[in-house]
């Protein structure tokens, strides 16, 4: 199926009444998600996955979709307005969208942030049509080697870019593979690490750990304190939230920067939409006349990031649908929603289920739409959420999360193990382990576990089978070189000023 | 979270992780490493557990290689504790589900947060707790038909 012929064949499944419907439904609860501090996508996505058992596959990834890149345009509401950003990924909007809310202008800032998130959101879509069929075509050379090497290199960059410290990272990661590994092996029928459990036979829930990991853990650590920041004035009126003529012309540049960053970052396993909000931002500063002003509230230094963290959910995608590797925690949920459904991500999926792929590819296009014209004149009725009291929400949460682990399992067993990896992910985020490893670990475990017992197979239990290959060698020297750096005091602290940045 | 608490927990959380790493390395020497048909049940989770000891081996001995600063300093216990607070409410509520129900347990845990944690009037907290518990039997098991665990009464 061509590129154009499958775009048609997307718009008939997306543009369907039901598709259309979860479509909006995805695109308004990421809104919603993105402008309450606290709630990520990828807790929102894993408390609402058990929902989608009784759905349509193509609603389903639709729904969850929108939720993904839909959060991406909620967060810059706080942060412009409260200097909190929503979610990570809008961190650095803070930076001159707060100045420019002090300054009187934030509805201009508002308005350019939806903008810049419609146009960059929506050229990202466009490489991922573009990129991901080829990319896919490559991948069908693939086998167990290759994959065992390409599953290291994406959990290798992950624990790159996942926190300050490598070591704790790549330890997350590590027991993310143990967790995976919980269960009865599939090739030998030998129980492991079940503690004499028959409840864990058959391996901990990859729902129950995100849950507990992102929400429960989320949950907790916001209820360590008591206080609500001060919300600045919502501006009411379209007219208000409007640019004008003169900061488009000045954004050019950011909207062209911000696409293409949040792109190229986004389809690098561990990039993730907050590094491409940063960079963006850092060469939009670079190549500015007026770089000086940058921090004072330069309208530039909204549209870049936020251009850039919409563009990266469309790059994101990419190697999650044609590789089967996530590269962040929400997109390992989407992976997992994908493999609860029955589907297998990975070079065979677009011809296998064209449905799916240009489906969501075409519901992307439309949920953007949708985005544009519920941020811009609906900003003031989104920011009435954070009205909503945090001793109502919290509960709320709480509750829609033991919701999600019981409807999936029926088990107060699987609440139990909920409890405890809401603690571990408490901890985590007071010890400053990052959770994205850990939660990739789990979710590429099984497959890594499997690819390298299939290679050592083929090659009657040689490990040269992983370096005499010439695509897995080039992977795994890659994944060793980045996991080496560390080592390399030069690059270290590259790679920690570009944390910091 | 301040320099000396930070070093503190890696040092403990690398003990953790270390003891964790042994208990795999222990359990997986148990299984098959190697085959006929290729690689045992024990193959893999070897390698990582070996990996897991020696990583938190280097975080703990790296901790103890600096100095040592002062015991606590810069942790904010009574925020830990608001949190552990409230997932020990958590804990109970669970734990009541079989006998109360999902609907009361999670009213009663929605009342300590509101009255407890937020210190929010006892009223204030009555009609929060009543409305979330009837609004999530409302939502999940009338309208959705999700099955909630029910309590001796049957809800």
């Amino acid at each position: 199926m061509d590129i154009v012929t499958g775009l048609l064949h997307g718009f008939a499944v997306a543009l369907a009444p039901a598709n259309l419907l979860w479509c909006f439904v995805g695109v308004f609860l990421g809104t919603v998600v993105g402008v309450l501090p606290g709630l990520g996508p990828p807790a929102t996505i894993a408390m609402l996955l058990p929902l989608t058992f009784s759905m349509s596959p193509a609603g389903a990834i639709i729904m969850l979709a929108g939720i993904y890149y839909g959060a991406k345009y909620g967060g810059s509401t706080t942060s412009i307005l409260l200097n909190v950003p929503g979610e990570s990924a809008s961190v650095v909007t803070c930076i001159d969208g707060y100045q420019m809310a002090r300054k009187g202008r934030p509805g201009a800032a508002l308005g350019i942030a939806a903008i810049a998130s419609f146009v960059a959101g929506t050229v990202g879509v466009v490489g991922l049509m573009l990129v991901a069929p080829p990319l896919a075509r490559f991948a069908l050379s693939f086998s167990s080697p290759e994959y065992f090497a390409l599953m290291s290199l994406g959990l290798a960059l992950v624990v790159l870019l996942a926190g300050r410290s490598m070591l704790k990272a790549l330890v997350a990661a590590l027991a993310g593979l143990w967790i995976a590994t919980v269960g009865t092996d599939p090739f030998s029928t030998t129980s492991r690490f079940t503690f004499g459990q028959l409840e864990l036979l058959s391996g901990i829930d990859f729902i129950v750990v995100a849950i507990g990991v992102f929400a429960l853990g989320e949950v907790l650590a916001n209820m360590e304190a008591r206080e609500d920041a001060p919300l600045l004035e919502v501006p009411r009126g379209l007219r208000n939230l409007l640019p004008t003529w003169q900061d488009l012309k000045d954004c050019r540049f950011a909207f062209i920067n911000g696409s293409v960053v949040g792109f190229l970052v986004g389809t690098l396993p561990g990039g993730g939409s907050t590094i491409a909000s940063f960079l963006s931002y850092g060469l939009e500063k670079a190549v500015s006349r007026r770089r000086d002003q940058f921090g004072t509230g330069v309208i530039e230094g909204v549209a870049a990031p936020e251009g850039a963290n919409n563009s990266e959910t469309g790059g994101a995608l990419v190697p999650l649908l044609t590789l089967g590797i996530p590269g962040s925690g929400t997109t390992a949920i989407l992976l997992a929603a994908l493999v609860l459904w029955g589907f297998k991500p990975g070079p065979l999926f677009i011809p296998e289920h064209p449905d799916l792929f240009w489906g969501l590819v075409a519901s992307m296009y439309i949920g953007n739409v949708m985005l544009l014209v519920l941020n811009l004149p609906l900003v003031p009725l989104f920011a009435q959420v954070l009205r909503l009291p945090v001793y109502v929400l919290y509960p709320l949460i709480l509750g829609v999360s033991m919701v999600g682990v019981y409807s999936a399992s029926g088990s107060l067993f699987d609440l139990g193990l909920l409890l405890a990896f809401g603690l571990l992910g408490y901890a985590m985020r007071k010890l400053d382990y990052p959770a994205a490893p850990l939660i990739l670990g789990l979710a590429l475990g099984a497959g890594m576990e499997r690819a390298l017992r299939q290679s050592l197979m083929m090659s009657q239990g040689s490990l040269s089978i992983l370096v005499s290959r010439p695509i897995s060698a080039a992977m795994l020297s890659l994944a060793l070189l980045i996991l080496s750096i560390p080592l390399f005091g030069k690059f270290n602290a590259w790679r920690l000023r570009a944390l910091e940045s | 979270m301040e320099e000396g608490s930070r070093r503190s927990g890696d040092l403990w959380s690398g003990v953790a992780l270390a003891l964790l790493g042994l208990y795999i390395v222990v359990q997986a020497w148990q299984w098959d490493y190697l085959g006929p048909e290729g690689p045992g049940a024990g193959f893999f989770p070897l390698w990582y557990g070996l990996a897991i000891l020696a990583l938190s081996l280097v975080l703990v001995v790296s901790n103890l290689r600096r100095r040592a600063p002062a015991a606590g300093a810069g942790v904010d216990w009574r925020r830990v504790g608001r949190a552990l607070s409230a997932w020990l409410a958590l804990v109970v509520a669970v734990a009541l589900f079989k006998v109360l129900g999902f609907v009361a347990g999670l009213a009663l845990l929605t009342y300590f947060v509101v009255a407890v944690m937020y210190r929010k009037p006892a009223a204030t907290a009555a009609i929060t707790a009543a409305a979330i518990g009837a609004g999530f039997y409302l939502v999940f098991d009338l309208a959705l038909g999700l099955p909630l665990p029910s309590g001796l009464l049957g809800f």
